[in-house]
């Protein structure tokens, strides 16, 4: 028995010799949980970008980029804080791809990733909370806080000259959270919210909640909900009743189904959610779909961008410690310099190594501002004769 | 001051939709109080049973659409609902044949046939949701306004919109046809009246040679066409979902006890009552008052008394205050 023991000790200690120079990259996402649907698609996105790196010849002089999954499960921290441990000590990973929901992000932030100076950058984590939380700069996120939404609502408010809204949120995290930002950004901006109510996903008959609504007045509703549920109730029943007959829709309201159950009736709302013009989102779903996943899916085109920039980052500094190369992510994202798309990381790699300085758009126009999160770019939509149109992007 | 707004106010956001909310749950605790008075126990499945007849309609509703067959401004459902009221009437025979009835026989104590019914709900409530799903299902066709909101205007020039809808129209008719026809059938003919004695004395019923397991047939007929009646109507004005059938069961209750538990006439007045304060408690008055007061006096704030989210908190509190000043309900129904 102690033979066996310690031939496979000096065997793991040869394989872990021979794969010296591989750097590891650990995806933490929740491949359980709430999320599970979505998260597929989020570390084939990160995978296709380390997989490019990989067949370009990796980064700093040949160092191949593996990558290492870890479950974060989105709702439990103690479970994602010993999964991110378990990575950083015996795996041995140089930076985190995520976590995805922002309370476990948070979570491994302060106890997994600050402790073991690893960086991370999370394509997904959106409350506010983690734009101001203690970093020692090792935190980053693709995705923008929930925060900025509300500021692109009040602009496109403003711009359409209303100044007073009703507004109804889904009573969650989401719902609370933008209603919030929204109302402060819009009441700084000289709107007003004439009411602020929680509707319940689920019911049967809002008639009530559009009553108190229709009540307070407003010239339109804002409704921060979801499509698939109560959101939609609201809307039935605030036509039905005539109490309001236009409606701005954030991000959890945008989607087909909406031209479905309503069409016209809706013509003249708007609203908005993430969404770019550029031509990298549409580079990134030809590549995944050639790589076999649903580019499409929510936040994969951040989680192909947050593993980009993880080894851009490392390539610019020269070395897999997050001290040397998390001060590099923030230049390497934004101008000035040469852009770049999905698909041409081979191409920033040369020209880091010539010393030439890149702008890294990739497949979400990824823009870092503040603390290092994303401008976020929002796609404004209108109804117009039944069918959700582009207005602008912003 | 404008009192014709203040009216129409009103009527839009109080009367109308108090008036249909209060018509179906009066028609689902119909069906409760009907079970309590004659077979003698709390029906919990009640809900679920609703949920199943609705789902049988929707359905039938969805064949008769791929054939085809619509009703005119009419929803289609209104077609199936013969039909859906007869499958169900089978499957609450079928129910009692194999549970209820056996603790008919051993004259079990009410409380063991409530759990019993508890049981039925729990199987009534996973077979809906193997057939059809936990999710929302939308069956309502035809047209979808007698008034709307834009022509009210149009027409009428008032700052504040009437809408009537066709489900709304629907509701409050079918539901008047179906309490004339319940009232018809209890007090004329021979059958109705044979319930009623078995309700009122059950021993003295079967000396005069009434069949008891007959009045029992009847009675779970009836209580399915009074269900899927009840249930169809939700769904066509608010929407189906077997989660939101299975709450209905607190306000049914509340409705029938608020009556007087066993009494026909009391369970329409307790919908109705637990309607309207529902809908009264959690409306902002501040649209009504604004129009109906002096500007002087008009209200700065919302004058809601209770935030939508407490609806359901007021069946219970309504519900409470009755069980503890008159037990019997407003119509003398038997004490519970």
């Amino acid at each position: 028995m102690k033979k066996l023991l310690l031939a496979s000790a000096a065997i793991a200690l040869v394989t872990g010799a021979a794969r010296a120079e591989d750097v590891k990259i650990g995806i933490i996402l929740g491949f359980t949980g709430p999320l599970e649907s979505i998260t597929p698609a989020m570390g084939a996105g990160a995978e296709m970008a380390i997989a490019e790196v990989a067949a370009a010849g990796g980064i700093i002089d040949g160092k191949k980029p593996v990558a290492v999954r870890g479950d974060s499960t989105c709702v439990d921290a103690a479970a994602a804080t010993a999964a991110a441990t378990r990575m950083v000590t015996s795996d041995g990973i140089a930076a985190f791809m995520g976590a995805d929901c922002s309370g476990v992000t948070g979570a491994i932030l302060q106890n997994v990733a600050r402790p073991n100076g690893v960086a991370m950058i999370s394509p997904s984590a959106t409350s506010p909370a983690l734009s101001t939380a203690e970093d020692d700069g090792l935190f980053f996120r693709t995705a923008p806080s929930d925060a900025r939404q509300g500021v692109v609502m009040a602009e496109i408010l403003g711009e359409r000259g209303i100044k007073s809204v009703a507004l109804t949120y889904t009573n969650n995290d989401y719902g609370k959270g933008l209603a919030d930002s929204f109302q402060a950004a819009y009441e700084a901006a000289g709107g007003k919210v004439t009411l602020s109510a929680a509707h319940e996903d689920g019911k049967g008959d809002y008639s009530a909640e559009v009553g108190a609504l229709a009540a307070a007045g407003g010239d339109i509703l804002v409704v921060a909900g979801y499509v698939d549920q109560g959101g939609s109730g609201m809307i039935r029943a605030a036509l039905d009743a005539g109490a309001f007959t236009t409606f701005m829709l954030p991000d959890g309201m945008v989607g087909a189904a909406l031209e479905e159950k309503f069409g016209k009736e809706l013509n003249g709302s708007f609203g908005q959610h993430p969404g770019t013009d550029s031509n990298g989102a549409a580079l990134f779903q030809a590549a995944a779909k050639a790589a076999g996943f649903d580019g499409t899916g929510a936040f994969a085109p951040e989680s192909y961008d947050a593993a980009a920039l993880i080894m851009m980052a490392m390539h610019a500094a020269g070395s897999t410690n997050s001290k040397d190369w998390a001060p590099k992510v923030m230049d390497l994202a934004n101008a000035p310099g040469e852009v770049i798309l999905p698909g041409e990381l081979a191409k920033a790699l040369q020209l880091i190594k010539e010393g030439k300085d890149i702008d890294y758009v990739g497949a979400s126009a990824v823009e870092l501002i503040g603390a290092g999160e994303s401008a976020g770019n929002y796609r404004e939509i209108e109804f117009a004769d039944g069918k959700i149109t582009t207005k602008s992007f912003r | 001051m404008d009192l014709l707004n203040a009216f129409v106010a009103l009527a839009n956001f109080v009367l109308i939709p108090g008036i249909a909310y209060g018509s179906q749950l009066a028609l689902g605790a119909l069906g409760v109080t009907l079970v309590y008075g004659i077979l003698r126990f709390s029906n919990f499945a009640h809900g679920d049973t609703m949920a199943f007849g609705t789902m049988v309609v929707i359905l039938l509703t969805w064949g008769l659409q791929v054939l085809g067959v619509s009703f005119g401004p009419l929803p289609t459902a209104l077609l199936a609902l013969p039909l859906g009221i007869a499958i169900t009437a089978l499957v609450m025979l079928g129910t009692d044949r194999v549970v209820y009835r056996y603790y008919r026989m051993k004259k079990a104590d009410p409380i063991i046939v409530v759990m019993a019914s508890l049981g039925v709900m729990f199987i009534m409530n996973g077979i809906v949701r193997l057939i059809i799903g936990p999710d929302d299902q939308n069956f309502a066709d035809g047209a979808r306004f007698v008034i709307n909101a834009a022509d009210w205007r149009a027409m009428t020039g008032l700052s504040e919109a009437l809408t009537l809808r066709t489900s709304t129209v629907i509701t409050i008719v079918t539901a008047g046809l179906s309490v004339w026809a319940l009232f018809w059938f209890l007090n004329k003919t021979r059958t109705g009246k044979s319930m009623r004695a078995f309700s009122d004395n059950e021993d003295l019923a079967l000396l005069s040679g009434i069949n008891p397991e007959r009045v029992v047939r009847v009675t779970w007929i009836i209580v399915a066409a009074l269900t899927v009646i009840a249930g169809t109507l939700y769904g066509l004005d608010k929407s189906f979902k077997p989660f939101t059938y299975f709450q209905l069961l607190l306000p049914f209750f509340a409705a029938a006890i608020v009556g007087g538990l066993g009494n026909p006439l009391g369970a329409i007045a307790g919908g109705f009552v637990i309607a309207f304060s529902e809908v009264g408690v959690t409306y902002a008055w501040k649209k009504v008052l604004g129009h109906a007061l002096p500007d002087a006096l008009e209200p700065e704030g919302l004058v809601q008394l209770l935030s939508t989210d407490y609806k359901f908190a007021v069946s219970f509190a309504i519900l409470l205050i009755v069980l503890l000043f008159k037990p019997t309900g407003l119509f003398q129904g038997k004490s519970v």
